[in-house]
């Protein structure tokens, strides 16, 4: 039998995976706990993956600018910045923020709860912890990336406004009007897509990682480190996979 | 720390006709090659107390993870209050876990939630919609129950080990199970608490008339809550019988445990 660690990990992340499905459409459904993780991983972000989007935003222009004025296309400059920053930059970097944050709080959380065998008092108070803890924080983190990732495209666009003006004048308007007038829906929306296959991937990593550590306090930051490793990782893969899909349906 | 108000605990007898209310028949249980439980059998009356002994290692823990369902023995029948566990899907094993209660050797307090938060929980979750009403009287009666009435609001990590150990019983006993499992109720905590934890324990059989599963290797504790005593070695049950029974046996296996 074919043994690698590897392979061994993927099949087991997969099947945790299908006992998400499995298990997180029947009831009963923890519609407290779930709200609950929306505003632990969602409104709870919104600081870091602001600050991360303006940040983005600024470099991104202040960067290309001198390069573009060199070609004198340095009106290209909204367009060029909006394209980057929606179609790649936004969803990538707040995604990788969020797996820093989130995944790994997650991690540490359930690994914690799995070795102080407060997982185990929940089932035998009746819970299924598995819907209580793995369902709530999947779902939480599939549905709050994609607007965590609009506030920060906004944001980032923003701050490019605010660049773009520190060395000229440009207003609003005709800020907005480049940067749409770059974009179309098959652009936006894949983008837009793709994000709630990250936030799946970086709730599942790290619910998995977390609700199987062992060996005490040392398993439990091997739980949140290596949540934040895979679903990185993972986050680039579905990345790479994305953009062949688009390619194949000629949205690239 | 206080005693509580349950009413002082004194020997009781061992209700040996009472109504069986578990059954352990020939469980087995192995990891890999090691083989922690071979063939074991033991039977639980209503009101009585029954400590299994053994050493550290001896499958205790595994023997009582077993009856609640946390691991499933690899051969065997366990029958809680009449129910075959092998036999019950996930929701009816929830709706026989809320007339079971499980002291965890480590208490298991959910860390982030506040005392109150952690005896709630298992309400909440037993779909006990009829008591929404009664919660907050419940949760007053199960902290009086343990002696600390005035710990509601506080965090785990804010309370000392015999304290933690005591929200922990009041957070089992806060559905009124018919059958509690202690797993090591005492170790860890100082004589003085530990003699404390098995007072309470006799008060809380004397007063909800619970039949106990008690896993432990404290003597001074045994001999306190004990009705009965079943010796765990080599995987079964080696020797049982009352406090005293055992500790005159003489088989020295037996003895060796009582000097």
């Amino acid at each position: 039998m074919f043994s690698s660690p590897f392979l061994a990990e993927t099949g087991a992340i997969a099947q945790f995976a299908g006992r998400f499905f499995r298990e997180g459409f029947r009831p009963r459904y923890e519609v407290r706990e779930f709200f609950h993780q929306c505003y632990v991983v969602g409104y709870q972000s919104l600081p870091m993956v602001g600050i991360t989007g303006f940040i983005m935003g600024l470099v991104l222009t202040l960067q290309s600018q001198p390069t573009m004025a060199k070609f004198g296309a340095e009106a290209w400059v909204p367009t060029m910045v909006g394209l980057t920053i929606i179609r790649e930059m936004g969803p990538i970097i707040t995604a990788l923020v969020f797996a820093g944050k989130i995944g790994s709080s997650i991690g540490a959380e359930l690994g914690s709860m799995r070795v102080t065998e407060q997982i185990d008092a929940m089932e035998v108070s009746g819970t299924n912890p598995f819907k209580y803890l793995v369902v709530t924080r999947v779902l939480a983190t599939t549905l709050m990336l994609p607007l965590l990732t609009v506030l920060a495209d906004g944001i980032g666009l923003y701050a490019s406004y605010v660049g773009i003006n520190t060395q000229g004048t440009t207003t609003l308007a005709l800020f907005i009007n480049n940067v749409l007038s770059g974009l179309t829906f098959a652009e936006v929306l894949p983008a837009f897509f793709k994000t709630f296959f990250f936030g799946f991937a970086v709730g599942l990593v790290g619910c998995y990682k977390g609700y199987h550590a062992t060996k005490g306090t040392a398993g439990v930051g091997a739980a949140a480190n290596s949540a934040v490793v895979v679903s990185s990782l993972l986050i680039f893969i579905l990345d790479l996979l994305a953009v062949q899909i688009t390619g194949l349906l000629g949205f690239n | 720390m206080s005693p509580g108000t349950l009413p002082q605990p004194a020997a009781a007898p061992a209700p040996r006709n009472a109504e069986v209310v578990l059954t352990l028949e020939h469980i087995s249980k192995s990891f890999g090659d090691n083989h922690v439980l071979r063939d074991f059998s033991l039977e639980l009356h209503r009101g009585e107390n029954v400590v299994v002994l053994g050493k550290s290692g001896s499958g205790k823990s595994v023997l009582v993870k077993c009856m609640i369902g946390l691991l499933r023995p690899d051969a065997g029948r366990i029958t809680v209050l009449g129910q075959d566990i092998s036999t019950l899907d996930h929701e009816e094993m929830d709706q026989l876990r809320a007339r079971l209660g499980f002291l965890f050797q480590s208490n298991a307090l959910y860390d982030s939630m506040t005392v109150r938060e952690n005896l709630v929980f298992p309400l909440r979750r037993q779909w006990l919609a009829d008591r929404r009403d009664q919660e907050a009287d419940l949760v007053q009666q199960a902290l009086e129950d343990v002696g600390l009435a005035d710990t509601a609001n506080k965090l785990p990590a804010e309370l000392s080990g015999g304290q933690r150990k005591r929200i922990a019983l009041a957070r089992t006993l806060i559905l009124q199970p018919e059958i509690i499992l202690y797993d090591e109720p005492t170790t860890g905590l100082d004589p003085i608490t530990a003699r404390e934890i098995s007072a309470l324990i006799r008060q809380v059989q004397q007063k909800y008339n619970t039949a106990a599963f008690i896993i432990s290797h404290d003597m001074d504790s045994v001999r306190l809550v004990a009705d009965r005593v079943a010796l765990l070695a080599e995987g079964g049950c080696y020797a049982q019988g009352t406090y005293e029974e055992l500790a005159r046996h003489e088989d020295p296996r037996v003895h060796d445990f009582f000097t």
